[in-house]
């Protein structure tokens, strides 16, 4: 099947197509360069580096211990002897070494290092300062820094109360919450990937989905917030023509939707009672996939039938671990994961490949 | 004794046993006790450790041969007592730790440092903080690698926070007794994204001052709080007593917003992070220092029921 194909050569072979691909359709490097090499935007590009690299070496070392554990598994007797790490270790060695010095000269060569990394990027770079604040002429685009550019693109797919406050508020809190939902006692202080698989999925989903936006913000919206591709000019004079509509007008005036006689959806109250079956609907839809997503036996996926069985196969590991979790973690989780996980990527794909605007319109409040 | 010295001194000059010795050359031999006893004298201070001073400072010698030494190194003294005496003999291990938790305080302190350095040069006023950051970059010396070296820091400290974050949740670290920790990480993640962004409007400049214009715009639109947000008008918000004007110290983003970010940025948040870091810092020693390498658990070996809290 489809997994015989995808190796890491594959894999490498198709990124450096996209990026044949991408390099080809480039009008205009001097752009790309502008914005790249823009003082400001130097922390995203090394993050850009920084982020793979990290996630790597924690892989590294994620794929390590699983082996290890593989290991182990199969063999009890070897597990009650072995010392449990992939670090070396031999009898007599102490388990527990002194701070000083090992730990503080470790300590002050970081910071030797990050001071010098510091003194070398201030020296070759300065900090920009543009003209005087003029309140009278508008910066365009005029962007956040770039850690807030996330932020500042869930503008374009929320109303500014829900980008700029509540999605904010329910990030936060959702962060706070995760080491209360996560019921998992596995994977306390060493890497793995097998033993947390759905915990590391979801909070890696959150991560890229933040680090997409502040891509997104920083190298392709640009004058008036249109969306430039990479290498694209940036046109000052660009008109894009708001073609998005609200879901129900969409239903209502298209023609299936009149040949069924759904055109009394734009109306007030059934427009109201439509946009909240269908972000009901979206919650009920969106908690089934989290909770597939959590059980499912991905290696055992099959399209053939029966469905029930070939679809949804069991992963018996984490169904252990969801009888670990209390109502309360689960149902609080499902909110955090529904609202912010999903419906991000969810608007985002309505507003840009649907033309969605809002889904829900009411008088005080759109979604 | 008032007497004792006038009645000795003509004694030494004149009589007394070496009364027909030189004066030079009894200068020569005092000259020569003194040398004798300061070479002496010296050699005790061949050991700095051995000395009044090293060990008023220090309270405890650090002879390095006995290794209950290297202990009360940590113990005794006041910077480095956060630690632990004696870790996990793989967590020191960089590719484990990445070392990101330690490199954002030491940059919370490289931005302490310039930012004080900063404040003698900036005034936050309309009329002064434009021209000040001018008088920085091409007149102070060295004012303009200052200035760099505080934004720099700035962008770094968000990264390596970031990585922290990361880097504890790949290894699990959050869990069991350690979520409350987490959950303070939080807050100073906030917070230095919020100590980062009050400082993008000091310069005056078209750059923050359009970058705090969008940021406040926001918070117009906050539910019941804002005059531009769901139910905020039916409570009776305006642009003049909403939750913007409360950030701005006005509906425009001017004098008081400049003077409030000033204060927030230089004063409120960093009190406010500080305090968070020592809570921050004292709870990774009380949940029992750094998480791991851990031994690795097996799934076999858990239970199946969560044990009673």
């Amino acid at each position: 099947m489809m997994r015989r194909f995808i190796n890491k050569w594959t894999i490498w072979g198709a990124l450096l197509v996209i990026a044949a691909i991408w390099a080809i359709n480039v009008h205009d490097w001097h752009q790309l360069w502008k914005i790249s090499s823009a003082p400001d935007n130097v922390p995203i590009v090394a993050m850009l580096f920084l982020v793979p690299f990290f996630t790597w070496m924690g892989i590294k070392q994620a794929v390590a211990n699983d082996r290890l554990i593989v290991e182990l598994e199969k063999d009890p007797k070897a597990a009650k002897a072995h010392h449990r790490k992939v670090e070396p270790w031999r009898p007599g060695w102490a388990r527990e070494i002194h701070v000083w010095p090992y730990l503080v000269r470790v300590e002050f060569l970081a910071t030797v290092i990050v001071t010098v990394i510091l003194f070398v990027w201030s020296i070759t770079l300065n900090a920009p300062l543009e003209e005087p604040a003029n309140p009278n002429l508008t910066m365009n685009p005029s962007k956040a820094p770039w850690y807030f550019l996330g932020l500042q693109e869930m503008l374009v797919y929320f109303d500014p109360w829900i980008a700029g406050v509540v999605m904010p508020s329910i990030i936060m809190v959702g962060l706070m919450v995760f080491p209360y939902v996560d019921s998992n006692p596995l994977g306390n202080g060493y890497y793995t990937l097998r033993q947390r698989r759905f915990a590391l999925w979801m909070f890696g989903a959150g991560f890229l989905q933040w680090i997409l936006l502040i891509v997104i913000g920083t190298f392709i919206r640009g004058p008036g917030w249109i969306w430039f591709w990479p290498g694209q000019t940036w046109d000052h004079n660009a008109v894009v023509f708001d073609k998005n509509v609200d879901l129900h007008d969409m239903i209502a005036q298209s023609a299936v939707g009149k040949a069924i006689g759904l055109g009394f959806l734009a109306d007030n109250p059934a427009k109201f009672i439509f946009g909240m079956l269908v972000v009901g609907g979206f919650f009920i839809v969106g908690a089934l996939f989290f909770h597939w997503l959590m059980t499912v036996d991905f290696k055992r996926i099959r399209f053939r039938r029966p469905f029930k069985e070939n679809l949804f196969p069991k992963n018996e590991f984490e169904q252990k671990l969801l009888a670990r979790t209390s109502l309360l973690q689960y149902l609080t989780f499902q909110f955090f994961a529904v609202s912010v996980l999903l419906a991000l990527p969810v608007k985002l794909i309505l507003r840009l490949a649907l033309t969605i605007k809002y889904v829900w319109v009411t008088p005080w409040f759109n979604i | 004794m008032a007497d004792s010295p006038e009645q000795k001194e003509p004694k030494q000059l004149t009589t007394g046993e070496d009364g027909d010795k030189s004066l030079v050359a009894k200068v020569k031999e005092g000259a020569g006790a003194l040398k004798d006893r300061a070479i002496d004298e010296a050699k005790g201070y061949s050991d700095p450790q051995d000395t009044q001073l090293w060990k008023s400072i220090f309270r405890v010698s650090h002879d390095r041969s006995d290794p209950r030494n290297r202990s009360l190194a940590i113990l005794s003294n006041v910077f480095l007592h956060l630690h632990p005496a004696k870790i996990n003999r793989d967590a020191v291990r960089y590719p484990f730790t990445w070392g990101m938790g330690g490199i954002t305080f030491y940059l919370f302190i490289v931005l302490t440092f310039t930012g004080v350095l900063l404040m003698f040069y900036y005034h936050p006023t309309k009329a002064d903080a434009f021209r000040d950051i001018l008088y920085l970059e091409h007149d102070v010396p060295f004012g303009k690698l200052l200035r760099n070296m505080h934004r720099w820091a700035a962008h770094l400290m968000v990264i390596t926070t970031w990585l922290h974050m990361f880097r504890v949740v790949l290894t699990g670290s959050y869990k069991r007794p350690r979520e409350f920790n987490w959950c303070v990480g939080v807050v100073l993640l906030v917070l230095t994204l919020l100590l980062s962004f009050t400082g993008y409007l000091l310069p005056d400049d078209q750059l923050g001052f359009w970058a705090v214009t969008v940021g406040t715009n926001m918070a117009r639109a906050t539910p019941m709080l804002g005059h531009d947000g769901p139910f905020g008008p039916q409570l009776g918000m305006t642009a003049y007593n909403d939750v913007r004007f409360g950030l701005l110290g006005g509906s425009i983003v001017d004098a008081n917003a400049l003077l409030r970010s000033y204060i927030w940025h230089c004063i409120g948040i960093p009190l406010v992070a500080s305090i968070f870091m020592a809570v921050h810092f004292w709870r990774i020693r009380k949940d029992g220092g750094i998480s791991g390498p851990a031994p690795v658990m097996l799934e076999s070996e858990m239970k199946a029921v969560a044990k009673k809290k």
